[in-house]
């Protein structure tokens, strides 16, 4: 059971970075992600960054089952 | 009682709460006005009806973004005697402080408390400072005992939902709870959350005064809305269903509750009023709400119902139904 | 952060994708959902009201608060009782059962435990505390493994040797084996998302190939799990049993190599019992030769009463996916949330409390119609 929430990358010293979840900011741990850099969007677990977050996708993702619906009556094909 | 010591969760307005007063206290003090358990008693007497009630204050920290245990000891009270209708009018101020304590911060503590009192027309009439050894109580414990008077023909009672009923809601849910956790030692974060403490009696009074029949006022703190309502619910014998998308919860403490963990609708409030009142009725109360400067993000959030076997749903905003239990009685961050 | 809104409309159709793939399956169709987080994310939004008749959802042992076994909480116990002692653990232990008592009680006779919500806390905590011996509870799956391995690494180097963990996090592919070969019939996974962003998608390939199951990892957001559902159902109209990710924007085959290294240097695969599912193989993590001073279990001595289940309680089964929580005799009558019997029920978020609280949902069960 993991809770990882999506967070915005404000702030990098050393291997702490200071991430922002819609408004709230804190500090999450970089160790298991070093190539990321202020303005990454990374998921955040218990105080670490686990892993990169592609908010683009995440939005497209649901664009693309919002115009499958629009466009087909009937089920359509896998995204 | 299954346990022989009282745990966290006994103090927490949850369900073990409710079985340490039904199974132990009650039992002993047993009396009508009592047996009510609204949150202030209302008392005949040969001046009307007085509203009487008591609570204990023991928030850490201290000092929280919008507010202090000061300002709070005050508001808690008042806004009891309010949701029972009653005009605050008499405060006792009772102090446990610890040995060690900083007079600077006693006096800010005092002062908020004085402010708040001022804010809602109510006076401080007796007090009491006890102090304890260093280590003996945890910097400071307020108690505060409030007087008001039962405005004339408002009856206010948990029991007195009807089906056909509008639930509204004062303004956005979970301000305070999030603002304390984000301070708490271990789990905090900035957020630009502040606590919603402040005493409600002007809003309050404004309702009353349209004149609308109002059934039942609360104050959703400890165990926030989810706990008011299932008492409610339970108490009135009927069915609440809370509508998802209609909930006023700010986007920063939506994320916060994601990051904890945590049920918006079991977060506490401290400046809140829920109003349950006939649909007919929602309309007005709605407007004198959104008049007054602490009611102005009001909104319709649910209906009561015919009891379906359960006190409180969510209709959530993915179109599915949940049952939103009593929460148990400690919010928990957790993890996983 | 991303509107996780779809229109009424596009929830409808991903519902009719979902009929029309049992349709052509024709049979009813049972899917697991592994993870606990996932099983609290369906409860949460309703989920299993909007689903076709048809789908049978089945709760997993993703759980780690359910799938710890009571001589793992008996440990813990006995460790909080002694002096200078402080014990850190995520909230959900607290009030897992051992085979007398719980953490909370612990705490309210006396014991100092203490709730973080990181890791890193727990390192704190030691820190600041150097006179006392700080044992974490190091519980969890991949998600949390490689954030624990990194901060017993990080005491190694600090030289805090106050710092030990209770170390006992699990590994998510070895148990859907277990599940698969305990027998439940389980016609495809819906993946955890979070353990997938470590350790990949490609994980799953040696179930799906072996056992002929369509695994489908997908987010938590309820359009990402119905969404998931939906790919899981269509694999099985189609016949293909193959590796999807339904969750894009957080998920890769490859997954976070450098959180699995670092997992790696602290910890070597073990087998590990799973409440309910007995031991299973290389399911679990145990700290390396090299830093085996941290280990609690190892550099402290207590006595541990013999571990017992409680009577009559079947969290096992539901654990393995072979029964329903209603199938089990305490459930709703001894075994509630208010007094729960086993960790299925005493976790907010464990299979039996959820459906619980679902069960009470009057007149909804099954599918819109």
């Amino acid at each position: 059971m993991c809770l990882a929430v999506p967070a915005k990358v404000m702030e990098i010293d050393g291997t702490t970075a200071r991430v922002d979840m819609a408004g709230n900011v804190r500090e999450a741990d970089l160790t298991l992600l070093p190539e990321v850099r202020v303005g990454d969007y990374v998921l955040v677990h218990a105080g670490f960054a686990i892993g990169a977050y592609d908010e683009e996708t995440a939005l497209a993702t649901l664009r693309d089952l919002e115009e499958i619906t629009r466009a087909s009556g009937d089920e359509g094909d896998a995204p | 009682m299954r346990d022989d010591v009282i745990v966290l969760a006994h103090g927490g307005g949850g369900t073990l709460g409710r079985a340490l007063l039904e199974e132990v206290i009650l039992p002993e003090l047993a009396n009508d006005a009592l047996a009510e358990l609204g949150d202030a008693a209302v008392i005949e007497s040969p001046g009307g009806r007085l509203a009487f009630t008591t609570d204990s204050f023991v928030v850490k920290p201290l000092f929280f973004r919008g507010g202090d245990i000061g300002r709070l000891a005050v508001s808690g009270t008042v806004n009891d005697l309010a949701v029972t209708g009653a005009r605050p009018m008499w405060l006792s101020l009772g102090l446990v402080i610890e040995e060690g304590f900083a007079v600077a911060d006693l006096r800010r503590i005092v002062g908020s408390a004085a402010a708040a009192a001022r804010e809602s027309g109510v006076e401080v009439v007796c007090g009491d400072t006890k102090v304890v050894g260093r280590g003996e109580a945890d910097g400071i414990f307020i108690n505060t005992s409030g007087v008001g008077v039962v405005r004339e023909g408002v009856v206010l009672s948990p029991s007195a939902a009807r089906p056909g009923d509008a639930v509204i809601v004062s303004g956005g849910l979970g301000e305070h709870g999030i603002a304390v956790m984000s301070e708490r030692e271990g789990i905090s974060f900035e957020t630009p959350v502040i606590s919603d403490v402040a005493p409600l009696w002007g809003l309050v009074d404004a309702v009353l005064s349209t004149g609308a029949d109002i059934h039942v006022m609360r104050d959703p703190t400890r165990g926030g809305a989810a706990a008011s309502l299932n008492e409610i619910a339970g108490a009135s014998g009927v069915t609440i269903a809370l509508n998802e998308e209609s909930l006023p919860v700010s986007a920063e403490v939506s994320a916060a509750c994601d990051m904890l963990g945590l049920d918006v609708l079991s977060v506490a409030n401290e400046g809140k009023v829920l109003v349950i009142c006939p649909e007919a009725e929602a309309d007005r109360v709605l407007s004198a709400c959104r008049r007054h400067p602490l009611g102005d993000r009001a909104c319709l959030i649910g209906s009561v119902g015919e009891s379906r076997g359960v006190d409180l749903i969510l209709e959530t905003a993915f179109g599915g139904e949940r049952v939103v239990e009593m929460p148990y009685g400690e919010s928990l961050p957790r993890i996983c | 952060m991303s509107p996780q809104r779809l229109s009424h409309d596009a929830i409808d159709g991903l519902v009719r994708r979902i009929e029309g793939a049992i349709d052509r399956v024709g049979r009813p169709v049972r899917l697991m959902e592994v993870c606990g987080t996932h099983t609290m994310a369906i409860f949460r939004s309703g989920l299993r009201t909007v689903l076709p008749e048809g789908l049978e959802l089945v709760s997993g042992p993703g759980c780690p608060v359910c799938v710890t076994p009571p001589a793992y909480l008996d440990r813990a116990i006995a460790i909080a009782r002694l002096d200078g002692v402080t014990i850190a653990t995520f909230g959900d232990m607290i009030r897992v059962p051992g085979s007398a008592g719980t953490l909370e009680r612990e705490r309210a006779r006396g014991a100092d435990v203490r709730v973080v919500y990181s890791t890193t806390d727990a390192l704190s905590l030691a820190r600041e505390n150097p006179a006392r011996r700080v044992v974490f509870l190091a519980v969890g799956f991949e998600t949390t493994a490689p954030g624990l391995a990194a901060t017993a690494l990080a005491a190694r180097r600090e030289g805090l040797e106050n710092f030990l963990l209770l170390a006992a996090p699990k590994l998510i592919p070895p148990a859907m084996e277990a599940v698969l070969s305990g027998g439940a019939a389980i016609d495809a996974f819906l993946c955890p998302g979070h353990v997938s962003v470590i350790i990949g998608s490609s994980a799953y390939d040696q179930v799906a190939r072996a056992h002929n199951v369509p695994c489908v990892v997908a987010g938590f957001e309820p359009p990402e799990i119905l969404l998931g559902i939906a790919m899981a159902a269509e694999q099985l109209a189609a016949g293909r049993s193959e590796v999807e990710i339904a969750y894009r924007s957080a998920v890769r085959p490859e997954g976070n190599a450098r959180a699995r290294a670092v997992m790696d240097e602290a910890f070597e695969a073990v087998d590990a019992e799973w409440r309910g599912l007995g031991v299973i193989r290389g399911s679990g993590l145990a700290l390396r030769e090299h830093l085996s001073a941290m280990d609690a279990a190892a550099a402290i001595d207590v006595e541990l009463p013999s571990p017992s289940e409680p009577e009559g309680c079947r969290c096992g089964e539901v654990l393995a996916g072979l029964i329903s929580p209603s199938e089990c005799g305490l459930f709703g009558v001894a075994c509630k949330p208010e007094t729960p019997v086993g960790p299925c029920m005493v976790s907010s978020e464990g299979t039996c409390a959820a459906h619980f609280k679902y069960g009470l949902a009057s007149g909804t069960h099954g599918g819109r119609s």
